[in-house]
């Protein structure tokens, strides 16, 4: 492997994701609003409406894994609060990473295509392989990143909200942290292999983006079903969860990369 | 990048095919290039320059028929074959969204060239390109010109053995165009490059080409030296300067002798190509005969444009003209 030109694409795509308004604008917004806006408005929601107790509440605290139930504080004012923080809403910084590696791949894939630069690629020392490394490191790298980042603030908001009500940090949990370290990048990863694949057929960022867009469907079907309590997440789902993906990854970068080979690029040049 | 007998080709095709679809790009393409030769590669759009240059990279897998670059194989071992090659494509190399230097720095470090001096190298490089006082402005707000100046500086930095370069002028200004074929003609001259150059400029290839191969249909129709094509293809033509008032019959005369149009100007030039040597002092005492008066009579060795011209009326019938090619009453430029 070429590290020295592995490393030039990975730097010069980051240069080009770092400059992009289409990658830096969702960067802040989406983050914003999935990461501090609804725990902050979650956390806060017994103080503004006063307690949300309720029969459903009741239940769903039942189906809580005992371990996880008996984390909550015993007041139950505060519990729906902490609940709403620590689970219903925590598979959203799962969104961020899978968001990002779809965003950034398509740009470095199809937007290649876009700019009119892929032949000029093709045309480098590098060796296919080391070419769709270099464009999954440059992509997975700051989507895990920002993922990690995101996880961390939404760590941050959570408690800053919950914390004065319970008197104790309700964040990292072992699922949050599951979810955040490894759940977060296996997923990226999984977005990553599907868009090399999308790629392919596409022929601008934006339709790659829009056929890729689906990667995302997985963890909002999480989003939900934790959220509506039809599955709750244990540290043992969520770390069989990320293998699986870690799983659909490599199949799909192995068929991407088959498909993705210098001469059938070079056949759609034009 | 190495042959392995001294003296032998270092880019071979040999019977190559390749199709896209229903079109047939190349049929049994067979050419050969030598270590430091500069053969141009002329013809249409479609004709097949891109293509081939997108095979000898490696971009390209032929359906049949055999390649080779020095010892390799451009499809099997092209890391090694486009490390030593400095390919410019049509599409340009260089990316909008980086400055000058950054894409110079990018082009350094995947072709490997040494990090000590890289600085100097960028800056000299940009420099030759007239480019050193935009080096750290995104090539996005750049002119057409200078992307194309960019990328050739891209191409020539890691200093490649083999240089495949498709039509490196197209969007240059003159003097900018002057520019890159004086670098183009020292490198071949005092560093032994090899050098490919597809180009519709047949003035061009006539100055920097050793060799030039036409293409039509993805066949070679044509190959030698611009001297060798022009005793095989062209007949040279003939420069008149007579008074305005006997341009229409003279015209007349030397289209009906040459079988070409005739180029004139509104101030009695008339210049015409496919015109037999032997013809000149007959078609001059006829015009003498009738009363013109002649100011001068030059006899215009063959260029490559008109040997060109030559090889296509020979295919397609002396009536047609190329895309491109000259039109009727065309304006004269200096002889």
């Amino acid at each position: 492997m070429n590290g020295r030109a592995i490393l030039a694409v990975v730097r010069r795509d980051l240069i080009v994701v770092m400059g992009s308004r289409s990658v830096v604008l969702p960067a802040l917004i989406v983050p914003a609003m999935l990461l501090v806006v609804l725990p902050a408005l979650a956390g806060l929601a017994p103080v503004l409406l006063g307690s949300v107790s309720s029969g459903d509440m009741f239940r769903f605290l039942e189906a809580l894994p005992p371990e996880a139930g008996a984390r909550l504080s015993g007041d139950p004012s505060t519990q729906a609060a902490e609940l709403a923080v620590t689970f219903l809403l925590a598979p959203l910084i799962l969104i961020v990473p899978v968001m990002f590696a779809t965003v950034i791949a398509a740009d470095a894939l199809a937007g290649e295509k876009e700019r009119g630069t892929l032949e000029g690629l093709l045309l480098t020392p590098l060796s296919d392989r080391e070419l769709i490394t270099a464009k999954l490191i440059g992509a997975w790298v700051p989507a895990a990143v920002i993922g990690l980042a995101g996880a961390i603030l939404y760590a941050a908001v959570a408690n800053l909200v919950v914390m004065p009500q319970t008197g104790r940090l309700v964040l990292p949990t072992p699922e949050y942290a599951v979810m955040a370290l490894w759940v977060g990048p296996t997923f990226a990863a999984a977005a990553l292999g599907a868009i090399v694949l999308v790629s392919v057929r596409s022929n601008s960022t934006q339709e790659a983006f829009q056929l890729g867009g689906v990667v995302v469907l997985p963890v909002v079907v999480i989003v939900i079903t934790q959220a509506t309590g039809v599955v709750l997440l244990s540290v043992t789902l969520l770390f069989v969860s990320g293998l699986v993906a870690l799983g659909i990854a490599a199949v799909l970068l192995l068929i991407g990369s088959r498909v993705l080979s210098r001469t059938r690029m070079g056949e759609k040049l034009g | 990048m190495h042959t392995s007998a001294p003296g032998a080709p270092l880019l071979v095709l040999d019977r190559i095919h390749k199709r896209f679809g229903q079109v047939v790009a190349l049929q049994d393409l067979s050419l050969e290039v030598r270590p430091g030769e500069v053969v141009g590669l002329l013809g249409h759009n479609g004709a097949g320059k891109t293509t081939t240059v997108r095979l000898l990279a490696g971009l390209l897998a032929p359906e049949s028929g055999s390649l080779r670059v020095g010892d390799g194989d451009p499809v099997t071992d092209g890391p090694g074959i486009r490390g030593r090659m400095g390919v410019l494509p049509a599409a340009l190399v260089v990316d909008g969204r980086l400055t000058a230097r950054q894409n110079l720095r990018f082009a350094a470090d995947v072709f490997g060239v040494e990090r000590d001096g890289l600085d100097t190298r960028i800056d000299a490089t940009l420099a030759l390109f007239d480019l050193a006082d935009r080096a750290d402005q995104k090539v996005a707000g750049f002119s057409s010109g200078m992307r194309q100046r960019l990328s050739l500086a891209r191409v020539l930095l890691p200093d490649p053995e083999v240089l495949l370069l498709d039509e490196p002028t197209s969007a240059l200004d003159p003097v900018a165009a002057r520019q890159v074929r004086r670098a183009l003609a020292k490198l071949a001259q005092d560093r032994r490059r090899t050098i490919v150059l597809c180009t519709h400029d047949l003035a061009e290839a006539e100055l920097l080409c050793d060799r030039v191969i036409v293409l039509e249909q993805g066949r070679v129709v044509a190959d030698g030296s611009p001297v060798e094509l022009a005793q095989a293809h062209g007949t040279g033509g003939v420069l008149l300067e007579i008074a305005p008032e006997d341009v229409p019959r003279a015209s007349e005369l030397l289209a009906a002798a040459s079988h070409r149009e005739v180029d004139r100007d509104g101030n009695g030039r008339i210049r015409t190509t496919g015109l037999p040597r032997d013809r000149i002092p007959e078609l001059v005492a006829q015009l003498a005969a009738d009363g013109a008066t002649i100011y001068e009579v030059r006899r215009l060795d063959p260029s490559l444009e008109d040997v060109y011209l030559a090889i296509h009326a020979q295919r397609h019938g002396a009536g047609s003209t190329p895309i491109g090619g000259r039109t009727e009453a065309s304006q004269v430029g200096s002889p």
